[in-house]
Formats: C-alpha cells, sequence, structure tokens
C-alpha cells in the first residue's frame, strides 16, 4: 500500500512569525520516505476537508510542518497543542534533485517552507527567499546553514527591496537549474527568466484540494504534454512540475 | 458475524458500502489505501462520450459541514475507461458501476450500448450533474425528461440501469416514480444540491463555475428525507447516498428506505470511512441481533 494515515505526536507548534506557525511531529523516516517537495495533508477536527501543508522539514526526527493561518481551518490547526495529529503523507511529486549540479532555490512567502528540506538534498544550493516585509520573514538561519542566502522584501525592511528574479538573474549563470515555491505571479517571473537564460526550472504549485491522491479531480493545473493541452492535478501529478510544461 | 450482503437489481454485493462517483477516480488511487473488496462496489467517476477537461480551478470550496465542487465531468471519454480503466477494476472483486453523463440523449444511447459490451456490473445514468453547461441535470428536473431519456437509455441498455436523482426538484418522488415507470431498475440519490459561496473580500465567488454541488454531512439530513419520500413512492430499490459519514448514519439511512449505500465526500476526511462504517454497521447487527442488513431497510416507524 502507498498511502497510510498516521496519527503523529505533535511535539510543538509555534508561532515564528506574524500569523505563520511551525509545527513539529514525532517522526521516524520508515518505507514511506518523504521526499522534498512534497506535501502532508492534515486533519482538522470539526473540518471536512484536510489542509495539504508542504513539508518543511523530515529529518531529525521530526516532519517539520510551516503553515500560514489563512482560514478557519489554518486557525484550528494552530491552536493544536498536545495529543496527536492524523496525518495523511507523503503525498505528491517532489523537486528532482540530482548529485552534482549546482541549484538555485527560490521561495516566496509561505512558498519558503518547501525549500529547508529541499536544500538538505543539494550541494551548495543558492537559496533567494523573498517575503512581503519583515515581519513575514521566516526560516533564515535554518536555510543559512544549507547554502548561500539572498533576501528580499518587497518593501525593503528586510534584506534588499526588490523581487526574487532580480536576485535570480543577477546569479542565474552560477547554477545548473532552479526550483520554486511561492505565488503563481512569482513562478510565473521566475520561470520566464529560465527560460531567457536557458535554465531548467522546477516549480510547486498551488490550488484548493480535496482528496490529496488524485481521485477526486478538483486541484486542476492545465500542463503541456506533448504539445497538446491536458489537465492534470497538483496532489497527484505534482505539486511539483516542470515549468516548461505549465500554462500560466 | 451478520449478513452484509445486498442485492439491487439482481447485482450482489458484498455489503451495502459503495464508493460514489466523482469522489473515487477509477479507484486506482483509494486501492492504494486499502484492498477494493472491502467495498460494496465502486461507481467510478462520471464518464461522458468524448474527453472532457473540466472546468478551470478552482473547483471545491468547503462549507459548514459539507464542501462545494464544480469539477465538471473531467474524464478521459468511455472509450479509454473501456480499454484502460474497466479491466483492472474489474480485478478489484467488487461490483463495478459506470456512470455516465451526456450533452444528448443520443450520448447517453451511444455509451449504454458500448458499456452493454462489456463486462461492467451496471449503469448508473447520471442526470444530475449541476455543473455542466450542457445536458447534467437538465435532464433530470422534470418528470417528462427524466421518462424519455430513461426510456430511450432502457432500450439500448442490456445492464441493470440506475437513474441516479437530483435533489433540486420539486417534488422528487414523482421524478423517481417517472424513472420507474420508464424502465429503470433502481435509482440511486441524491446528488449535490446546488449551492455557491462568495469570497467577501474580491467579491467573486469561490468556484470559477459560480456554483457547484453541495455535499457532505450538511445535506444529509435532507437526503434521509428524499429517500423516505420516494420509499413510499417506488417499489425498485434506493441506493441511499448524501452526507453519509458514519456507521449511524448508515444504519439511518438505511431504515429510511435504502438497499444499498454510496459514500463520497467523507472518504476526503478519512479515505478509511467506507471499512470503518462498515464495520459499525456489521457491529450494530450483531448486537441486535439482527441476521441480514436487508433487515434494516424501510423500517423507520414514523409517526
Amino acid at each position: 500500500m502507498k498511502y497510510d494515515v498516521r496519527q503523529l505526536p505533535l511535539l510543538s507548534n509555534k508561532e515564528i512569525a506574524q500569523g505563520i506557525f511551525d509545527m513539529r511531529l514525532a517522526y521516524e523516516q520508515d518505507d514511506l520516505p518523504v521526499a522534498c517537495g512534497q506535501f502532508a495533508h492534515v486533519y482538522v477536527p470539526g473540518k471536512t476537508l484536510r489542509r495539504p501543508i508542504s513539508v518543511c522539514d523530515a529529518s531529525g526526527g521530526e516532519l517539520r510542518l510551516v503553515y500560514q493561518v489563512k482560514g478557519e481551518g489554518t486557525k484550528i490547526m494552530s491552536q493544536m497543542q498536545g495529543g496527536t495529529v492524523d496525518v495523511l503523507a507523503p503525498l505528491g511529486n517532489g523537486f528532482h534533485i540530482e548529485p552534482g549540479r549546482r541549484y538555485a532555490l527560490i521561495g516566496g512567502g509561505i512558498g519558503v517552507p518547501p525549500m529547508l528540506y529541499t536544500a538538505k538534498q543539494c550541494d551548495n544550493p543558492l537559496i533567494i527567499t523573498g517575503f512581503r516585509s519583515a515581519s513575514l520573514v521566516i526560516l533564515q538561519e535554518d536555510l543559512a546553514a544549507q547554502g548561500e542566502t539572498l533576501l528580499c522584501t518587497d518593501d525593503g525592511t528586510a534584506g534588499v527591496r526588490g523581487f526574487v528574479t532580480d536576485l535570480l538573474r543577477a546569479r542565474i549563470a552560477e547554477v545548473d537549474e532552479v526550483c520554486a515555491c511561492g505565488p503563481t505571479p512569482m513562478l510565473k517571473a521566475v520561470a520566464a527568466v529560465c527560460k531567457e537564460h536557458g535554465k531548467p526550472c522546477q516549480v510547486s504549485l498551488e490550488e484548493r484540494m480535496g482528496c490529496g491522491v488524485g481521485a477526486c479531480l478538483v486541484c486542476a493545473v492545465k500542463v503541456r504534454k506533448n504539445g497538446e493541452e491536458v489537465m492534470q492535478h497538483v496532489c497527484k501529478n505534482g505539486p511539483v512540475f516542470n515549468a516548461e510544461e505549465v500554462v500560466f | 458475524m451478520a449478513d452484509l450482503s445486498v442485492k439491487v437489481a439482481g447485482v450482489s454485493f458484498d455489503n451495502p458500502l459503495i464508493a460514489a462517483s466523482g469522489t473515487f477516480g477509477f479507484g486506482r488511487e483509494y486501492g492504494e489505501f486499502y484492498p477494493l473488496s472491502a467495498l460494496g462496489g465502486i461507481s467510478c467517476k462520471g464518464i461522458t462520450l468524448t474527453r472532457r477537461d473540466g472546468n478551470p480551478p478552482p473547483r471545491i470550496a468547503e462549507t459548514p459541514s459539507g464542501i462545494l465542487n464544480a469539477v465538471g465531468l473531467q474524464n478521459p471519454g468511455v472509450d479509454v475507461f473501456i480499454r484502460e480503466d474497466l479491466p483492472w477494476l474489474k480485478q478489484q472483486n467488487t461490483v463495478v458501476i459506470a456512470n455516465i453523463a451526456g450533452n444528448t440523449i443520443d450520448d447517453y444511447c451511444q455509451m449504454a450500448e458500448k458499456l452493454s459490451e462489456t463486462d461492467v456490473d451496471m449503469i448508473e445514468l447520471n442526470i444530475s450533474c449541476p455543473n455542466v453547461k450542457c445536458g447534467g441535470v437538465q435532464f433530470g428536473t422534470s418528470c417528462e425528461s427524466v421518462s424519455s431519456i430513461t426510456s430511450e437509455v432502457r432500450r439500448h441498455c442490456k445492464k441493470p440501469l440506475v437513474v441516479k436523482l437530483s435533489p433540486n426538484v420539486t417534488d422528487i418522488a414523482s421524478i423517481a416514480q417517472a424513472a420507474e415507470a420508464a424502465g429503470a431498475d433502481a435509482v440511486s440519490m441524491i446528488n449535490t444540491l446546488t449551492g455557491m459561496r462568495i469570497d467577501i473580500r474580491t467579491r467573486r465567488p469561490i468556484i470559477r463555475n459560480n456554483t457547484g454541488g453541495l455535499s457532505g454531512a450538511a445535506v444529509f439530513p435532507v437526503a434521509v428525507r428524499m429517500v423516505w419520500q420516494v420509499a413510499k413512492a417506488i417499489k425498485i430499490p434506493i441506493i441511499g447516498m448524501g452526507g453519509i459519514t458514519t456507521w449511524e448514519d448508515a444504519v439511518e439511512m438505511l431504515m429510511a428506505g435504502a438497499t444499498a449505500l454510496q459514500i463520497g465526500t467523507v472518504l476526503f476526511t478519512d479515505p478509511y470511512a467506507p471499512v470503518k462504517i462498515t464495520e459499525g454497521l456489521n457491529r450494530f447487527l450483531d448486537e441486535n441481533n439482527i441476521q441480514s442488513v436487508t433487515e434494516l431497510t424501510g423500517t423507520v416507524q414514523p409517526w
């Protein structure tokens, strides 16, 4: 069986920036190992739908989920303390990281967390993160332990003022490939920079999700396969897609 | 262990729990959680004559105790289903129900003919999908149209024929009677209730299709009421569905008049729900010394 629902002991669940929480669950890599860029589908008591949260880290006996409180479900999640959390994981196809290649890892806002576990799989990655403002900046120390980090904010309150694409453009010649997660306009812009410089690009997409395993077909994304536009699904085919194939 | 088997239109199910169309794909994904033989049957994702890509996203929104969806019948088309999915499904030791939807009556008839030549166990006529522009629910909301499509498809269908009813009607009992009179072997009910949510910040509907179908625990009391009303009006069996979440709900739906059950939305909360509901149902029967689940059907004692 490829899928399982686990009851994982909740170790901690703390606010690490404005409205952004860091949930740590006791977890040992087992016969269903978590790969970077995969996600966990978290049951929220009283809610019909699970919340898909990308894996921030899965090393050191912990499954770490860093998420933003956006609505009722994530609000309930942020109030969980002690006991266990019902988690359907790991799900989806993550970033494909090959040894011997240098990667630029780009994270925007709440798209930054999956870049930590991804960075841990890379040799000397260049890590570029962007946020709206200083109050939303997360994970800088964790990321700095994995490679060179560059930080920017929209308003210049932390790091340089500007967008991740400005920083990427200046350094793209140094890397072989780019992996990105963040808001769709950012992904589109990152994909355009990569295309311009002839670098392959993997993007992690988000869409309102149902089952999480590819049965209900709600989290649709249009991709180009063999010259034809077809519907694929963030939960099963993604969340990571080849940027060249995504019809943004 | 009580006898959980049921029979609908001559087809035997090992237990009354059937995965509801649209929530279970063609079974492969949930087959990675448990053997599909744990289910009485699978009603496959609605198929159309040719491939459909469905509606643009977002296709889902959460609502109090439920969800709205507007997938728009994304599917690979009947021929791909028959060639690539049906042979695998038939190896899973569970009843396979093909759910068909069309733009025209002729679409439905052509699909019924193609499927009649396969080893699919049953055909479920989807005349209640609220999320497509042509066809779908427009066939399911008047007695005349239900009657004409059911009788036309009946002439082309050699398989047991289940008509899936829409709750978005004034008098569902008369619709069910029309389906029965036109040759349906059973009815399944209820499909989703049409609903809408609006994002107050953007003033945009959350679902790209503007409206969607409401399902989940929120619709359960409506489904129970409708099954109860229809059970009094027809003689053919009812496959009851609409928000069944627990084994207690399953018992309630059977008592209202259902012979078998479909469950859908709860799968998104708990993929193991059908297995747990079957276990709970079995326990309830044993504890009450009931030999067969069929003894529950229609046993509500109304005031």
